[in-house]
């Protein structure tokens, strides 16, 4: 690929529109491990997939039936009483049929589910670009005043349930945060993208990272790094995106947990990374 | 019973529990400058009577009262291990706005690695002093001594005495000694009183 095409704005805008999610999702990533809730990437991109695909039905915009969706499944996850996985694992379930027999009974739906789940970048106009770039500081802004919080609540539970402070909308707050930036973020750069770019960063940086706030900022240069390599190495390839993001973002960390399977001795266990 | 005017909480014939009632009646007071121990067998519900002076726990009679804005810290029987995040010991301390100055020589040299890279006494004792120098006015440890060798049991006394003067604070304990050592009252839970 010639060093102009980048700077061709055919290609810088969903350069650029990618860029933000891929700074952003992996912060959230980190928190989402955080809550030991790191399925819930997987679900909300799915849920916000099948939503956008539902607003086919009724001639609405997939950006809105797609967060519409992310945003009825983190208020469901809030009103059960099952926290953790096992609710993300019937949110995901529950997307994807949804998501299938849409495409199986809507004409429209086929097109769309081909963009959704291949990533559709390059179709980024002006309005993803926009959007993008305005998520990711009020993203970031609202992550803060959320992140006490957050961490309070794992570390020093007591703390909260004893200054009688009600956390459960701080909760909701995070979870309506990370359904709505996956909702778009699955609609720019797709749902096996979304998912990577939350989950992979930081399960590599948390497992490594001394200090949470370093551990942030890793996440998101190794977010960015990440997806600037896809991007890259897709338009040299002329690959589509999607696929060449998640396999990065899967080979990287399985060839270094090989590498380090090798250099160890018969039987020894690897390091924790579930 | 009111609760102490200089703070505190009164404990009037507390029936506590979850599905059904665990543990009581039993009566006492939280007040700074008296550290109160509770003892008693297994099962006999200590944990469930400091967890339902922070709301964690049902109240079937008997009443709870604290002093308006009391800010109280709980740390239960086992500090979260929080395996493969990257808190360090100081962040931690920062979370509860606990400042790091005299914490024992042999902590001071970990403070800054993760916290699932600690031992276990390492952890604990961090965070009673995170629970110790936080803002709260009262402080409710459940079994604190637990994975702690005696050098940090020792460290823990030190520290309890220190701040027993301006904090009121309830320990859970199976160990005697300690209790006798840190308490100025302890109350048998269970046992020859309360529910059987």
């Amino acid at each position: 690929m010639s060093e102009g095409l980048l700077f061709d704005s055919l290609f810088l805008k969903p350069f650029l529109t990618g860029l933000a999610y891929a700074v952003l999702l992996p912060v959230l990533g980190c928190y989402l491990r955080l809550r030991d809730e790191w399925l819930a990437a997987l679900a909300f991109t799915q849920v916000a997939a099948a939503g956008a695909l539902g607003a086919l039905a009724f001639a609405a915009p997939p950006v809105i039936g797609g967060l519409a969706a992310a945003a009825f499944a983190a208020l469901l996850k809030h009103s059960s009483s099952h926290v953790g996985n096992a609710v993300y694992a019937l949110l995901y379930l529950a997307g994807w049929g949804v998501a299938i027999l849409l495409v199986a009974n809507l004409p429209l739906a086929e097109r769309l589910a081909r963009a959704l789940f291949d990533g559709q970048l390059y179709f980024s106009g002006q309005g993803h670009l926009l959007a993008a770039w305005l998520v990711l500081p009020l993203a970031l802004a609202w992550l803060l005043r959320l992140s006490r919080v957050l961490l309070v609540s794992r570390y020093l539970p007591g703390h909260l349930l004893a200054t009688g402070r009600h956390e459960g909308r701080f909760h909701l707050g995070f979870d309506l945060l990370v359904a709505g930036a996956l909702a778009l973020a699955t609609m720019s750069i797709g749902v096996a993208a979304a998912f990577a770019l939350i989950f992979v960063p930081a399960w590599i940086v948390c497992e490594s990272a001394s200090g949470w706030r370093r551990a942030l900022v890793l996440s998101a240069l190794t977010g960015a790094a990440g997806y600037a390599a896809a991007f890259f190495l897709a338009q040299a390839t002329d690959q589509p995106f999607g696929p060449i993001l998640a396999l990065i973002f899967a080979l990287t960390p399985l060839s270094i947990l090989a590498t380090r399977r090798q250099g160890q001795p018969h039987g020894t266990p690897l390091p924790n990374f579930d | 019973m009111s609760p102490p005017a200089s703070g505190g909480i009164a404990v009037v014939d507390l029936v506590a529990g979850y599905d059904r009632p665990v543990v009581g009646p039993v009566s006492f007071r939280l007040a700074p400058g008296r550290v109160l121990g509770l003892s008693g067998p297994n099962g006999a519900g200590k944990s469930t009577l400091l967890a339902a002076l922070v709301g964690g726990a049902r109240v079937f009679a008997g009443c709870i009262e604290s002093t308006a804005g009391l800010k109280i810290a709980f740390q239960g029987q086992h500090p979260p291990l929080a395996r493969g995040l990257p808190l360090t010991g100081r962040e931690l301390l920062g979370l509860a706005a606990a400042p790091s100055a005299g914490l024992p020589d042999w902590l001071m040299p970990v403070l800054d690695r993760r916290l699932d890279a600690l031992s276990g006494g390492q952890r604990q004792f961090l965070h009673h002093w995170a629970a110790f120098m936080s803002p709260a006015q009262a402080v409710l440890l459940d079994e604190p001594t637990n994975n702690m060798d005696p050098l940090g049991v020792a460290e823990l006394r030190k520290v309890i005495r220190a701040r027993a003067s301006s904090t009121a604070i309830a320990l859970i304990s199976h160990e005697r000694e300690f209790l006798e050592a840190v308490c100025d009252e302890i109350v048998r839970v269970g046992g020859e009183a309360g529910l059987q």
